[in-house]
């Protein structure tokens, strides 16, 4: 199916779009990202510098482009995708020779006006390409293992390329992402099985190996393993940050310490409180009601997508809002695991709340396109 | 291209389904999320609370002031006084190495002491305050402080600092404090946390380390909250602790430093002891050392010159010296046989200058002998015959359980570094530690102080003051501890015959004050002072039968090392004791020359609780007497040191 086919009459058309967009949706990332002015302000000590004050400004920038990207129809951006795609790997291409580093890995590109970290552009880019793949894949084809090569190899390409920045973790959320839209788009179960089983397999056939002969691993390598795994068994090294982040959770308790209360961030204990560790401030100082709040709006947005996306009947706008849902969802709760000591530490931030330019730039890009898939679907008649 | 209507709505229901497993799994996960929220933040928050007090809140020690040390009058011997150091902190002090030299032109820096704090400035903290220069002088101080804009990041700061206003005066009586060390923390069983605080000091001999636990003090705290980093955001709260006991000694100032200057130029030692409550009025040994000298860190060629010394000025002899009591120990020995009521006073004995016992020839000092002596005349011309014979009658047990009664072979419980108990032999004793049997003639060398005998000055004062009081009289050194005063030193009656202890204090006053006394030279003529003693003088070597033959050695002849010790023990006034003074000159030759004197400027000092008139001295005394007066004044501290401004 196809946009020619609906009527140009049922979409909105010039400024009243602006009626249709999903209003909720925008209230929800602007709640989302006053929660972040509020704890930017709080861990530089009750002062909108070094923050909280270019983190509105970005916003306020990011919510514009947003509005731009909702403006223009969904299918330019589907027709966009493949120029994005390949752009993007350009761009990571662009940073193994011009690339800044920045604690040890190359990952952005120095624009001038901002930091530009490509690997948070294939986040979108790669959503883009695979919704536009399966939106012209004929749907008897979907399951044919050539037509599963492909997909699987627009997804290995660019994890390829950030895991060699390295950059660990965002390698493993477009994997994540990749293989959730492949699922989405009903490309059959059993392949998820199998790669699910394989990498099980692989796992514990690693961790079975240690000590014994055909052993897989150098010791070191398990050692570093073993302190990615679990930090605590390192309190000084890896483990400081976990058990610090732990404390200052735990310690707020049920309300919290109070806005700008919070001892372990205001006495420099939380590592990074600015960035990946902003969670623990909020939960310091505000206690479980507060976290939990936080929880709670990142899950509305998680629901107004998967609502919009399933009300579109467009198979790209749907599986592109549910890609970027997907993506959304995957950044906050790595994130919120790894303060928690659920998840082993790799620098994940967390999404409109974290001090971060480029970070916040392509998530509000993303949240454009969906909310033009949403003013853009198709309203009645096929 | 176009798609069949049925395929759009298969392929939408499909989404649909897969959208609504893929939510579902988000919801289990957010689920999950919240579930660890509440188990962090609800169940366990009282532990986490907990663990991020522990983390912000630090408790600092505070040291309390230590007690200070007075004597008996209220004279200072140990004070606290305000010392100053300069210290740098490398945050507000930018470039170091140009305000470390910027300092060097205001004050003198030890380039040692600066090059160590530079590295330690450098490794540690930046915002922690590195000491740069200690014991600053006061005008140091002001310069540095006037010139402080000029000078980031230096600030002068205020100790206390332990100084001894009269120093070697009570070096071994007081001892010195140092910064606890790592053997005292071994040493130590589950020491106070106030120990572990960087140069923290402690007493290290002498009273500083026996009351320690008095003059210490209670450690106050302050509750500090401090970053990650260590540094200090602001006091919570804040507990001062107690200072530490002030002390009184039993010892006067006055006395002290008149002995200790009378026994200048002497390898010596002297105590002098109140017969009645056991004060010790003065307890000195020479040579001496300055206290004050540890207490900054003494340098290791100041340290080897007072170990390297062979007159030991390290060692407190007048209670860790011990020797053979010679010749005072006769009293006790004529004490057992009266006791026994094995002789009468008046009983003769005939010294031909010499005694068989079992086959042995035992010699008195004087060859030619004393012909027939009484208990009296024994005593005052040191007879050796009279006291052999006695011996051999009494024995040596008897010997030496009077020993022990006078406070001989006992360790004196006072609060100084190695209180040395001495030895008076049993029977039993010999087998056990050098696995022979007793001999009757350990005995016959027993009952005039050598043998095995050893006896150090303050129990031979102990002894003194018991003969003189007829009490159990103990020595005590600490009049009082936080202004509560210390039971007195005052002992029992001794439960001796009356009769025979006049006896005994007739015969020592004879050899004071007989012309032919053997400490008829030291006496003191004016009656209402006048004292009674008895010389001794305590072999270090044998005199083999071959040089007694030839003649033996004169004293001055020999070396130093090998040379007789000389003793002297006195009490006084003869009418009415009131002080025991024991006096010992090592390798000082003969009592009668070399103790006695002492022990009569000492004693007339005491009594006269200052510089004795001339009159109380024999005439022909005077002029040298007068002449030893001027030069001693000139080398005595001034007794009422304020200690205002001097480190």
């Amino acid at each position: 199916m196809s946009y020619l086919e609906y009527t140009v009459k049922h979409v909105p058309s010039g400024p009243r779009k602006i009626l249709y967009l999903n209003w909720p949706l925008a209230l929800l990332l602007a709640a989302v990202a006053c929660v972040g002015f509020l704890m930017l302000y709080s861990v530089a000590g009750g002062s909108f510098s070094p923050w909280a004050e270019p983190q509105m400004k970005r916003f306020v920038m990011g919510f514009v482009l947003m509005l731009i990207v909702a403006m223009v129809p969904i299918w330019f951006w589907r027709n966009m995708a493949g120029v994005a795609f390949a752009g993007t790997l350009l761009l990571l291409l662009g940073v193994e020779f011009f690339g800044s580093v920045g604690k040890g890995a190359q990952r952005w590109i120095d624009l001038g006006f901002m930091r530009l970290q490509p690997s948070e552009l294939a986040k979108i880019t790669l959503v883009m390409i695979l919704a536009a793949y399966y939106d012209w894949l004929p749907s008897h084809k979907k399951s044919r293992p050539f037509w599963v090569l492909i997909p699987v190899l627009l997804i290995l390409l660019p994890v390829a390329m950030v895991l060699r920045q390295p950059d660990l973790g965002t390698s493993i959320l477009l994997l994540a992402a990749g293989g959730g839209i492949m699922f989405l788009a009903g490309v059959h179960w059993a392949y998820f099985a199998a790669v699910i089983g394989a990498g099980v397999g692989l796992i514990t056939a690693v961790f079975q190996s240690r000590g014994t002969e055909w052993q897989l691993l150098k010791d070191y390598q398990y050692r570093r393993i073993d302190t990615f795994l679990d930090p605590a068994s390192d309190p000084l090294g890896a483990g400081y940050h976990i058990t610090q982040s732990k404390i200052a959770l735990g310690s707020g308790g049920w309300t919290g310490r109070g806005f700008m209360q919070g001892t372990q961030s205001r006495l420099n204990f939380l590592p990074e409180k600015h960035t990946d560790f902003i969670f623990t401030t909020l939960a310091e100082e505000f206690g479980f009601i507060g976290a939990f709040s936080l929880l709670t709006l990142y899950a509305l947005i998680i629901v107004f997508c998967v609502v919009s996306a399933l009300a579109n009947k467009d198979r790209f706008a749907s599986l592109l809002t549910l890609g970027i849902a997907l993506n959304f969802f995957l950044f906050f709760a790595v994130n919120m695991s790894m303060v928690m000591g659920l998840a082993p530490v790799v620098g994940v931030p967390l999404p409109l709340v974290s001090f971060g330019g480029s970070a916040m730039l392509v998530l509000m890009l993303a949240f454009g396109l969906a909310q033009s898939a949403h003013v853009h679907r198709p309203r009645q008649g096929y | 291209m176009k798609r069949p209507r049925v395929d759009v709505e298969a392929n939408h229901r499909l989404l649909t389904r897969r959208a609504a497993i893929l939510g579902g799994v988000q919801l289990a996960f957010v689920g999950a999320l919240g579930a660890r929220m509440q188990f962090l933040q609800v169940d366990q928050a009282d532990q986490f609370r907990l663990l991020a007090e522990e983390n912000r809140i630090n408790i600092r020690l505070i040291p309390p002031a230590r007690g200070e040390i007075f004597d008996r009058n209220g004279v200072a011997l140990a004070r606290n006084v305000p010392s100053y150091r300069i210290v740098m902190v490398r945050e507000d002090a930018g470039d170091i190495e140009a305000s470390v030299e910027a300092l060097g032109k205001l004050v003198t820096l030890d380039p040692d002491e600066v090059q160590r704090a530079l590295a330690e400035m450098k490794r540690s903290a930046p915002f922690l305050p590195i000491t740069v220069a200690e014991e600053v002088s006061w005008e140091d101080l002001s310069r540095v402080s006037v010139n402080a804009p000029a000078l980031p990041g230096v600030t002068p700061e205020v100790g206390l600092s332990r100084v001894y206003p009269l120093g070697s005066d009570y070096a071994h009586v007081l001892g010195y404090v140092g910064p606890v060390s790592d053997f005292d923390l071994q040493r130590i069983e589950d020491p106070d946390q106030l120990l572990r605080i960087p140069r923290f000091q402690i007493g290290k001999v002498g009273v500083e380390a026996k009351i320690e636990e008095n003059l210490r003090g209670k450690a106050g705290a302050r509750r500090v909250e401090v970053n990650a980093a260590g540094r200090v955001m602001r006091e919570l709260d804040r507990r001062e602790g107690t200072p530490g006991s002030d002390l009184q000694l039993t010892i006067d100032s006055k006395l002290q430093s008149y002995v200790q200057a009378r026994l200048n130029g002497e390898s010596a030692s002297a105590i002098v002891m109140d017969v009645e409550n056991g004060d010790l009025l003065s307890i000195c040994s020479a040579p001496t050392y300055d206290p004050n000298l540890f207490v900054r860190g003494i340098s290791s060629r100041d340290y080897n010159m007072l170990t390297e010394n062979k007159y030991r000025p390290l060692a407190s002899k007048a209670v860790q010296g011990t020797y053979p009591p010679g010749s005072t120990f006769k009293m006790v020995t004529a004490m057992a046989a009266l006791e026994e009521g094995l002789i009468g006073p008046d009983e003769t004995v005939y010294c031909p200058g010499h005694l068989e016992v079992a086959g042995r020839r035992f010699h008195c000092w004087k060859r030619a002998g004393h012909g027939w002596v009484d208990l009296q005349n024994s005593l005052k011309q040191s007879c050796d015959i009279y006291y052999y014979d006695l011996a051999v009658k009494v024995g040596i047990e008897k010997i030496s359980a009077m020993a022990r009664r006078f406070g001989l072979g006992e360790r004196h419980d006072i609060p100084m570094s190695a209180v040395a108990q001495g030895l008076m032999p049993t029977m039993d004793w010999k087998s056990r530690v050098h696995g022979q049997s007793w001999v009757v003639g350990d005995t016959v060398n027993a009952s005039i102080g050598q043998g095995f005998l050893l006896s150090s000055p303050l129990q031979l004062a102990v002894m003194t003051a018991r003969l003189a009081s007829g009490t159990a009289v103990k020595p005590r050194l600490i009049k009082t501890i936080d202004g509560i005063e210390q039971p007195s030193g005052a002992g029992p009656s001794l439960g001796m015959n009356e009769n025979n202890l006049r006896k005994m204090r007739r015969a020592m006053y004879a050899t004071v004050n007989d012309r032919r006394g053997t400490a008829y030279g030291s006496r003191i003529i004016e009656d209402a002072v006048r004292m009674a003693g008895k010389t001794g003088t305590s072999q270090v070597r044998n005199i083999t039968a071959a040089e007694r033959r030839a003649g033996v050695v004169r004293n001055e002849d020999l070396p130093w090392e090998r040379r007789d010790h000389a003793l002297f023990v006195n009490f006084a006034p003869y009418d009415d004791p009131k002080i025991a003074v024991a006096v010992i000159v090592e390798h000082g030759g003969g009592g009668s020359k070399a103790a006695a004197p002492i022990a009569r400027d000492v004693t007339l000092q005491a009594l006269y609780g200052g510089e004795p008139p001339l009159e109380a001295y024999p005439t022909k005394d005077r002029d040298r007497i007068k002449q030893q007066q001027q030069v001693l004044r000139g080398i005595q501290p001034v007794a009422n040191f304020a200690g205002r401004d001097q480190a």
